[in-house]
């Protein structure tokens, strides 16, 4: 009996300080190519999510809109480097690329776009540092966007490559909702370099870091395309 | 040999531990969470933190809270079903937490394995409720669009988060509390690990 006893005690012991090990050392994504046992259960856990923020997902659920009061002024800037680092885009030479299973890979030039109808939305944009602004935005709904270049609808994810080399991804059934654009102003003008010229995502349903800035290429695709920071350990759904 | 029943059956015992270790990977991943953009004029020290930065703290908190919250319906219907909560968490009245409490303020409270003072019962009843708490607002800081009308009930997705903090500090609160009495009564500790014997062989006898 007590060596059952101090048995078990040890076994609850060791667990515990497996867990305590675990949870103080390699935890942390510090090595995203080189995943360590708890990178490999987070990893596991967040595809879990994924799959949990799907099946939450309703598409005829919008985001809440705000009066023009309630805008932030001035707008927060956000990025992975300081505003002045901000790629500068010359409007004259930019072409939104199109790749992947997209019928129409024409390219599209800023005026293209400005010419297809215009959607205006004041949302909130909540970081996934936990603070929140509101905003202002307005371009081309993204899921009018897909339909007139003849794209898959039915792929699972729409990819965006950035100038600056930031890349992001978004499951298909975000992409089509009524309230994720590709938005060309903010607040009332033309986006300017440190907040997406000149061209962005904005979809409120999704957490900051899934607005891609300063687009330079879309894709539709079904081979899963990750994102800047997921690679570095962030979710890929980032649901709102 | 005597067959004699322990304090803590083995049921309570695991999702007692397993309780502790989500609870402490997800207050000290919320810690770090909460630094990436606090709002009180205040940071945690990054040693009390869990993950790191910010992307290893909210995996380790979305990891953890599957486990609080498997386990933590286990517990509760565990809790209903064997009776648990009716025998040893009621009945509660204010006249009991206030005698008891007086008497605990003397050091006049004995403590009898196996039956929970006033204090004890409020105790337990209050950190599961705060539990609930954090759960839920936490779910409307995680989901204030597509789980709208939980982050409207809480007053928007600011409000949400003040609500999680408080129900986090309320948690500490009682770890500090319950850490503290395990620490003036240490015997109580092996008990939660081995179950423990019960110290009463009359009511056995009776049985």
């Amino acid at each position: 009996m007590p060596a059952l006893t101090l048995n078990r005690r040890n076994l609850l012991g060791r667990a515990l300080a497996l867990g305590a090990a675990t949870t103080l050392t390699g935890c942390d994504f510090d090595d995203p190519s080189h995943p360590d046992v708890a990178d490999r259960v987070l990893n596991a856990m967040s595809h879990w999510n994924d799959e949990v923020q799907a099946a939450l997902f309703n598409p005829h659920t919008l985001a809440p809109t705000f009066p023009a009061s309630a805008i932030t002024r001035p707008p927060r800037f956000n990025a992975f480097y300081d505003i002045d680092k901000a790629p500068q885009v010359d409007l004259a030479t930019w072409r939104l690329g199109l790749t992947g299973r997209i019928g129409d890979k024409q390219p599209w030039r800023i005026a293209q776009l400005r010419a297809l109808p215009q959607e205006s939305q004041i949302t909130r944009l909540i970081c996934v540092e936990g603070w929140r602004v509101v905003g202002q935005w307005s371009g081309v709904r993204l899921g009018d966007f897909l339909r007139r270049i003849n794209a898959d609808t039915k792929a699972r994810y729409v990819s965006f490559q950035c100038a600056d080399g930031y890349f992001e991804s978004i499951d298909m059934e975000s992409a089509l909702h009524p309230q994720t654009i590709l938005a060309l102003d903010f607040l009332g003008a033309p986006l300017t370099a440190p907040f997406g010229a000149p061209l962005r995502l904005r979809i409120p349903t999704k957490l900051g870091y899934k607005n891609a800035k300063s687009i330079v290429a879309l894709g539709v695709t079904n081979q899963f395309p990750s994102g800047y920071w997921e690679k570095q350990g962030y979710n890929w759904f980032g649901g709102s | 040999m005597a067959h004699r029943r322990p304090i803590h059956p083995l049921a309570l015992r695991v999702m007692h531990w397993l309780n502790a270790i989500a609870i402490v990977t997800l207050i000290g991943s919320g810690w770090e969470i909460y630094d990436a953009s606090p709002f009180l004029p205040f940071t945690f020290p990054q040693w009390a933190t869990i993950g790191q930065w910010l992307g290893g703290a909210i995996a380790w908190h979305l990891a953890a809270i599957w486990l609080l919250m498997l386990n933590g319906a286990l517990y509760l219907g565990w809790g209903l079903v064997t009776g648990h909560f009716r025998r040893k968490l009621l009945p509660l009245s204010l006249r009991a937490v206030l005698r008891d409490t007086i008497a605990a303020a003397r050091f006049h409270l004995p403590h009898r394995p196996g039956v929970y003072n006033a204090v004890q019962r409020l105790l337990y009843l209050g950190v599961i409720g705060l539990g609930v708490l954090a759960v839920l607002s936490g779910l409307a800081v995680w989901k204030p669009v597509q789980l709208w009308p939980l982050s409207d009930l809480f007053g928007g997705f600011f409000v949400s988060r003040v609500i999680h903090f408080i129900a986090m500090a309320g948690i500490v609160l009682f770890l500090v509390v319950h850490l503290l009495l395990v620490a003036l009564v240490p015997r109580v500790l092996p008990a939660m690990i081995t179950g423990g014997h019960l110290p009463n062989p009359e009511s056995e006898a009776a049985e």
